[in-house]
């Protein structure tokens, strides 16, 4: 690629980068807020809810919660939900176990019609498998420093 | 050594380097227009021949309803000015999905001589572009071309899931559900509408280093910008000879980019431009930067585009079709986006 190129490139780049709306950042970032928060304050109650009425031992209330969670999510994406209150709350619908729920059940059901096997099953971790590869990995590499160092 | 070759001899229907002249000149005999329901309450909802209701249309996959329309679209635009299918010499068209199998499994169902193009989003003009040649080259005396494209397909191939939660970014385009088919016959075969296509433009792949795939009308207006330059430089003619210069699906950044590169080359495109993607859905329904796919500018150009010629509202039209040329391998692989727009002028026939 010669000079002149390069720079009608770069110049192209600038104008684009200029011209382009960014997306609101405050209100976006209120509204992941309000959302993601919202869900934490239900885990919270849910946390509360299996520690005082069903008397669950620590443990067992963190299982407890995110299984709740998890099945909220994985039902709301079933019907439809999940990916409106995505489209409002972005990250904060990303980041609780709702939206990692989400990721998981939405590839499930969008390749269902490829089969149960090669559909369902292979496509399923498509977007979550990124996030288990490198959770288990890292989560591995420090049980071992813990390990080491314990 | 032989030097035969040195110099190959100009053809003689074409003018400049890129734009063909149809002196033996196709006209439209039919078009139609299938389109989704968002796309039905946008701003050409009125226009459509057929708008559905749901967009599965019965069938059991999103690609199977995808063909259907590329099917149907085609009978539909048969149908509409009783022309025989058996008439048909040749369909030619194309889609969005990986190997065109909208328009493969159509051409099956219909049975026709079949000839498969890809242009991304500009393959409604490639395939009048092709279609027009065939014709004036006296090949063929009746061809119908098409092209379709359906959200949840593109969205299940080039983006995620559909249930999957996501946010757009103001540069992001919505693919458009729908399908569009021209048919065109040879001069002389008594076509009621008086339209007929008098040249084409062969557009170049053109990139300039954009990669950010929710972002392609601004990686589509340098290829636009390319070709309406081309296409005016080749026929020595200007803005004002035509009544509107028509791209297919470049958003609301791309075709102000689009005006801005092409005034940059002294090419003031006035309130003569319009860009389908922009204007296919309204400000109210909150689509980003508007439509894209190519059935974005197939849908706009079988109904309202043709029949605001029939009406004699535009005379001349320029009507050119940009696509990115990337795929999600490319895209992943930190590619930038080649992209490409041919062009076809549609002209009412005085008198």
């Amino acid at each position: 690629m010669n000079k002149k190129e390069l720079d009608e490139k770069q110049s192209y780049n600038e104008l684009v980068k200029q011209r382009m709306d960014k997306s609101p950042l405050l209100p976006d970032c209120v509204k992941a807020f309000i959302t993601g928060g919202t869900i934490c304050t239900i885990g919270e109650g849910l946390r509360k809810f299996g520690e005082h009425i069903l008397k669950l031992s620590e443990d067992d209330v963190a299982a407890f919660t995110a299984i709740v969670l998890v099945f909220f999510g994985a039902l709301l994406t079933g019907l439809g939900v999940y990916d409106k209150i995505y489209k409002f709350g972005g990250a904060g619908a990303a980041v609780p176990i709702t939206g990692f729920s989400n990721s998981v059940v939405a590839p499930a059901m969008e390749w269902r019609r490829e089969g149960l096997i090669m559909g369902t099953a292979a496509r399923m971790f498509t977007i979550a498998g990124p996030v288990l590869v490198y959770g288990v990995g890292s989560s591995v590499i420090v049980g071992l420093l813990y390990l080491a160092f314990n | 050594m032989d030097n035969r070759y040195k110099q190959i001899i100009p053809a003689p229907n074409r003018v400049g380097t890129q734009t063909l002249v149809f002196n033996n000149r196709p006209s439209v005999a039919s078009m139609a227009a299938i389109a989704g329901d968002l796309e039905g309450e946008g701003t050409f909802g009125d226009h459509y021949d057929m708008v559905l209701t749901d967009d599965l249309w019965g069938e059991e996959t999103w690609e199977k309803a995808e063909s259907k329309m590329f099917e149907e679209v085609v009978r539909k635009a048969l149908a509409k000015d009783n022309l025989d299918e058996k008439w048909v010499e040749c369909l030619i068209g194309g889609d969005l999905l990986n190997q065109i199998i909208a328009a493969n499994f159509a051409a099956r169902q219909l049975g026709l001589p079949f000839l498969g193009v890809y242009g991304a989003c500009s393959t409604m003009a490639e395939s009048l572009l092709v279609g027009s040649v065939l014709i004036s080259g006296g090949f063929m005396s009746c061809v119908a071309c098409a092209a379709s494209s359906h959200f949840s397909t593109a969205e299940r191939q080039y983006r995620s899931p559909l249930e999957m939660g996501t946010q757009r970014t103001p540069t992001a385009q919505r693919t458009v559900t729908g399908a569009g088919c021209t048919i065109l016959v040879g001069p002389g075969s008594g076509s009621s509408k008086g339209i007929e296509i008098t040249h084409g433009t062969v557009g170049k792949v053109v990139d300039l280093g954009i990669t950010d795939a929710n972002n392609m009308g601004a990686a589509m207006a340098p290829a636009a910008t390319d070709s309406i330059c081309a296409h005016l430089a080749d026929t020595g003619r200007t803005v004002d000879d035509y009544d509107l210069i028509v791209t297919g699906d470049l958003g609301a950044l791309g075709s102000e980019l689009t005006r801005e590169l092409c005034l940059k080359k002294g090419v003031d495109l006035k309130d003569k431009y319009l860009d389908c993607g922009d204007s296919i859905f309204t400000k109210e329904q909150d689509m980003k930067a508007g439509g894209s796919g190519c059935g974005c500018s197939a849908v706009v150009l079988n109904s309202y585009l043709l029949k605001e010629m029939m009406s004699s509202k535009y005379n001349r039209i320029l009507f050119l079709a940009t696509g990115a040329l990337l795929s999600v391998d490319s895209t992943q692989q930190g590619e930038s986006i080649p992209c490409v727009a041919h062009g076809v002028v549609f002209e009412r026939r005085m008198g």
